[in-house]
């Protein structure tokens, strides 16, 4: 494990590339913003229709804060592993940007809620650990249009308040980070941790917006905004590397300076104007006491839930399951559920008196991993399409079905493909498809042999000895490993003899 | 002047709405250019709703300073920024008027943005003082006070950073209070100075004044600073002072007193122990450095909360658009006033990095040794009397050129804002004709003492019986 | 000591324009209260805290609960100008 930026792994050293990141994340599952009573699901609605004198900062309006907005940021704190202070307090940050309605921002400075945490993330040789310096709360500001499309070449500015004041928690990294894919991947996790605390839709838009500081070995640092999507700061970072890089190779000078990263086009520009000098003049906020959470962080690390990297932990230990396997199942809550959810009905059926302890079949956790890791999400993610598309109880029935060699695996796939595509369930696909298996299943084989092979037990049954059933029913079930229900076999059984 | 009660028997006499019109009459023509907008067609017609209304205040018109959001009512606080803005919601003050049955007939001068001692900096032209029309009424509530020094109105809101309630409560001869800091919500108050501001209420006479705050004191959500609880504070309006021990900061009495002001202030303190009470001098060391402390605080502050000011969502906009922040540049440069803009510049200076520790660390700390010199003033004494200003109200023009004489004026001021304590001012004589205020000042949440003290002292001298002749 | 320089980067920090024939003035009148203000350097602040807060309020929130919101017209009502329900600012840059 690399601590922080301690190890640098060759492959970065040529041109020492460091990446600080800056995550805005909403925390859009509250119901209102942090400082009014405003609601929160105004993502289909007009502009300015969500707002109130305190929102639109307007004269004579104060802020009160959101007490859930706290409790949910030191969930997240705590969940990156974040110092609570005792005690946190808000300040003004005062610029002036047209989403900006009083001309300040309430955000947080010398006392943040949580500080010097840390995520571990996949990194080139194992895993590697980005420090993070704070976590502090904030107001976001609305939104802005730039009529005419972009930045540089709008007329006007159009303002929607609607934003405005939404709960932010601003996640600040050490600059640990060493390459664009590594930025993908701490933001990933960071999803995925959010996801767990239940405190963030991240699905929403601008739920996670980035700012990324960058700069190469002997260089300036630029920092780049307006990154809305993980896939986007990738593609920001690699053009400010190359951009930096070539800059430097030329002889050239990099300045420090804020950019804009247009998403359209894939290229960062400069926003240099005369705001450069910034002086935010912070100052506590008068018009909100301070507030003291020593007393908070463990009720509310007592609730917090089970986290990605002890919930892969878990699946490796309690289910036998491959580590990677382990990984792509918990990298998203939502995945991780339907996995378990899937696990614990397919050992149900097969072993329905069993306690929930001694009942979950390694064979079919095996199994299930498989089939949801490798085979649902690939497909999934090729379609662009969320877990929610698929059903639990199909993914029962299909294992089932592929479990009990009815089905082939090729089949198996195919029936994945066509639920997402066109929908309907396994057995529906199955049999509008025609997918059993030709010349009956192994079931009909076994009993057949068993039959065959067992001629003294068959006579003792007809001579009325009804116990010698369960003799063949035994040797059936040893015969298909478990694979058959025993109420069917039973039937089967006395149907042929 | 009119008091409330003389107002309510009118009522009976006739009907609010015949009060509230003879009321918005008397406004219209005014010689003191008190009001700057009057609710004309909205007070009549609340007036008429308010009928068989049973609230403490039913009927009763009352003004309200132009920096206090009124919904439908243009607020303006007497700046070219905010011209034309008419808020969509009303501070949480004029909600409790609203149930209390008041009829708000109109929003009266200031200066600009509450920045002043003189209401000379107002955009909509200066306020004149009722006793002498050459004179200024004070600031920054001087419409306020001037409205009820001039009978137009019984009772009138004003707000209070670093004295302005009472220093036009002083110069206009009418009673004052700057409540403890949270005991009125300050939400929809238009911030110049948060942390120091209270909105405070002023009438002819002290019981009045007490009415008034007891309908608009209380808490507010929406307000973080408010306390809590609910207090009846006419119960302190109790003629009796014996055994109150008073306390009298010399410091107060000091440089460029006015010799009548100080007779005045000394005669009411033994008018007080002949009634009961007893006095001893005390020591605030720190008085001095109050004014210089109070400004950098009150600049910052405001630079930040004027910040908001840019034409976009509110107020003046100008014809051409450049880009964004040279837009912005301009409308402010051409919004505010010469005082606004020095706050401003200021205040941002004090601030910015570099010179933060310097000015603005300092001054908190500095508020720090007042509020601790007002610990110990208050430890043995129940209240402190002082001088409210220094002088009586000077000549219009006399101090508005040079900014620093003008800030010198609130000497006596601002301290009690610093400390965030409660203090009421009060007519204790007069010189040449014009009126001279007395302030007691008292413990965090005692407003009751103060209260009781003023009270027995108008019982027992006849200043608040004196009105100018307004022709 | 402020120079019409200074004076002209505040007035950009603060976004107000000054007029290149007002700096001069400017300067002048800032200098003379930022002197007076200068007294405050006689004062021993050593150990003392600074007032943030003049009473001590700590943990004053309000629940998670929704409020009315304005409706668009009251929103944009004051604005002077505005397109489709957005208020109408100039360009960025
Ligand atoms: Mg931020
Ligand atoms: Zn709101």
């Amino acid at each position: 494990m690399r601590e922080g930026s301690l190890k640098l792994r060759p492959y970065l050293d040529e041109v020492g590339v460091m990446i600080g990141l800056e995550i805005h994340v909403q925390l859009n599952k509250l119901n209102t913003k942090i400082f009014c009573g405003c609601p929160l699901d105004y993502h289909d609605d007009e502009p300015n229709t969500h707002t109130c004198p305190v929102c639109l900062g307007l004269p004579g309006s104060l802020p009160v804060i959101n007490r859930k907005s706290v409790e949910y940021s030191i969930k997240v704190g705590l969940a990156l592993n974040c110092t609570i202070e005792e005690h946190t307090q808000f300040y003004r940050k005062n610029y002036y940007y047209p989403d900006l309605p009083k001309g300040f921002q309430i955000t947080q400075y010398d006392y943040p809620i949580a500080s010097n945490g840390y995520i571990n993330i996949e990194g080139e040789d194992g895993e590697i650990r980005i420090r993070i310096n704070r976590a502090h709360m904030e107001e976001d500001p609305g939104r802005l249009v730039h009529e005419g499309g972009s930045i540089e070449r709008s007329k006007h500015t159009l303002i929607d308040y609607n934003r405005s004041g939404v709960a932010l928690l601003e996640i600040v990294t050490e600059p640990d980070i060493r390459s664009p894919k590594e930025a993908r991947r701490f933001l990933d996790k960071l999803r995925n941790i959010l996801g767990y605390l239940d405190v963030v839709d991240t699905t929403l838009e601008g739920s996670m917006r980035v700012d990324a500081n960058i700069s190469l070995s002997g260089g300036s640092r630029s920092e780049v905004k307006n990154i809305s999507s993980h896939k986007g700061a990738e593609r920001a970072l690699l053009f400010e590397i190359v951009r930096q890089k070539n800059l430097l190779r030329r002889g050239g000078k990099v300045v420090q300076e804020t950019r804009h990263f247009d998403e359209a086009r894939g290229v960062t520009v400069s926003l240099r104007t005369k705001e450069e000098a910034h002086d935010y003049r912070y100052f506590p906020e008068a018009d909100l006491g301070p507030i003291k959470v020593a007393d908070w962080a463990p009720g509310i690390k007592a609730t917090l839930p089970e986290l990605p990297d002890a919930r892969r932990e878990r699946f490796v230990s309690l289910y036998g399951i491959t580590d990677d396997h382990a990984k792509s199942l918990t990298s998203e809550k939502q995945v991780a559920d339907f996995y378990e959810e899937v696990v614990i009905k397919c050992s149900n059926y097969y072993k329905p008196d069993e306690s929930i302890d001694d009942y979950i079949q390694l064979d079919i956790a095996h199994f299930a991993a498989v089939w949801i890791a490798d085979e649902l999400k690939g497909q999934l993610n090729f379609r662009n399409l969320n877990i929610d598309s698929f059903k639990v109880k199909d993914m029962v029935s299909l294992i089932k079905l592929i479990h009990e060699n009815k089905i082939t695996e090729q089949s198996g796939k195919e029936v994945i493909r066509t639920i997402l595509d066109d929908g309907g369930s396994p057995d529906e696909v199955v049999a509008a498809k025609g997918l059993l298996k030709a010349g009956g299943d192994i079931v009909t084989t076994a009993v057949k042999e068993v039959i065959a092979e067992n001629p003294q037990a068959v006579e003792d049954y007809r001579s009325g000895k009804q116990e010698a059933v369960n003799f063949l029913m035994g040797q059936v079930m040893k015969k298909t490993r478990g694979r058959a229900g025993a109420k069917e076999v039973r039937e089967m059984i006395i149907q042929r003899i | 002047m009119i008091t409330v009660s003389q107002t309510l028997e009118a009522i009976k006499d006739s009907s609010a709405e015949e009060v509230v019109s003879q009321c918005i009459e008397r406004i219209e023509n005014s010689k003191f250019n008190t009001f700057i907008t009057v609710a004309k067609d909205s007070a009549p017609e609340a007036a008429r709703k308010a009928e068989g209304h049973t609230g403490p205040l039913a009927g009763v018109p009352i003004a309200i300073k132009d920096n206090i959001s009124t919904r439908g009512i243009q607020t303006t606080c007497a700046s070219k920024i905010l011209g034309g803005y008419v808020p969509p919601y009303d501070a949480h003050v004029i909600e409790r008027l609203k149930a209390a049955g008041a009829i708000i007939v109109g929003k009266v001068n200031m200066d600009e943005f509450a920045m002043g001692t003189s209401t000379e900096s107002s955009y909509y032209g200066p306020t004149l003082n009722p006793w002498d029309p050459e004179r200024v009424p004070g600031g920054s509530s001087g419409g306020s006070a001037a409205t009820v020094a001039a009978g137009e109105v019984p009772l009138s809101l004003g707000s209070d950073t670093g004295g302005s309630v009472r220093c036009p409560a002083s110069f206009c001869g009418v009673v004052g209070l700057k409540p403890t800091y949270g005991v009125i919500s300050r939400y929809g108050l238009i911030s110049y100075a948060n942390s120091l501001e209270q909105i405070g209420p002023i009438a002819s006479n002290v019981g009045d004044m007490t009415l008034l705050f007891n309908v608009i004191a209380g808490h507010d959500p929406r307000d973080s600073t408010s306390v809590a609880g609910e207090k009846d504070y006419t119960k302190a309006l109790v003629n009796d002072v014996k055994g109150l021990t008073i306390g009298v900061p010399k410091e107060y009495f000091g440089e460029g007193i006015d010799q009548a002001v100080e007779k005045s202030v000394w005669d009411g303190v033994h008018r007080l122990e002949d009634l009961g009470a007893s006095w001893q001098e005390v020591e605030m060391p720190h008085t001095k450095y109050a004014l210089a402390a109070y400004y950098v605080i009150a600049m910052s502050e405001a630079s930040s909360n004027l910040a908001r000011f840019d034409g976009m969502r509110y107020g003046l906009r100008l014809e051409k658009d450049h880009d964004w922040h040279t837009t912005y540049s301009e409308i402010r440069a051409q919004g505010f006033g010469e005082e606004v803009k020095r706050r401003i510049l200021l205040g941002t200076y004090a601030l910015s990095a570099g010179y933060m520790d310097k000015y603005y660390i300092k001054a908190l700390k500095v508020r720090t040794l007042i509020r601790q010199d007002f610990e110990r003033a208050l430890k043995d004494t129940d209240v402190l009397i002082a001088p409210t200003m220094p002088t009586p109200a000077f000549k219009l023009s006399e101090k508005i050129s040079d900014p620093l004489t003008l800030y010198m004026a609130d000497v006596n001021t601002v301290p009690i804002n610093l400390a965030g304590v409660p203090s009421v001012s009060l007519p204790c004589g007069f010189s040449d004709g014009l009126p001279i205020g007395l302030q007691i000042m008292g413990k965090h949440f005692d407003e009751e003492t103060v209260i009781r003290t003023a009270y027995t002292f108008e019982q027992n001298t006849d200043f608040h019986t004196k009105a100018p002749e307004v022709v | 000591m402020i120079t019409t320089k200074d004076v002209e980067h505040i007035g950009w920090l603060a976004r107000l324009k000054i007029e290149e024939e007002q700096l001069e003035g400017y300067a002048g009148q800032m200098n003379s209260v930022l002197d007076y203000f200068g007294q405050l350097d006689e004062v021993d602040t050593e150990g003392v805290e600074p007032t943030y807060h003049v009473l001590e309020m700590n943990n004053v929130f309000r629940d998670d609960e929704v409020t009315d919101c304005l409706t668009q017209d009251e929103a944009i009502g004051n604005a002077p100008r505005t397109q489709d329900g957005y208020f109408k600012a100039p360009r960025i840059i």
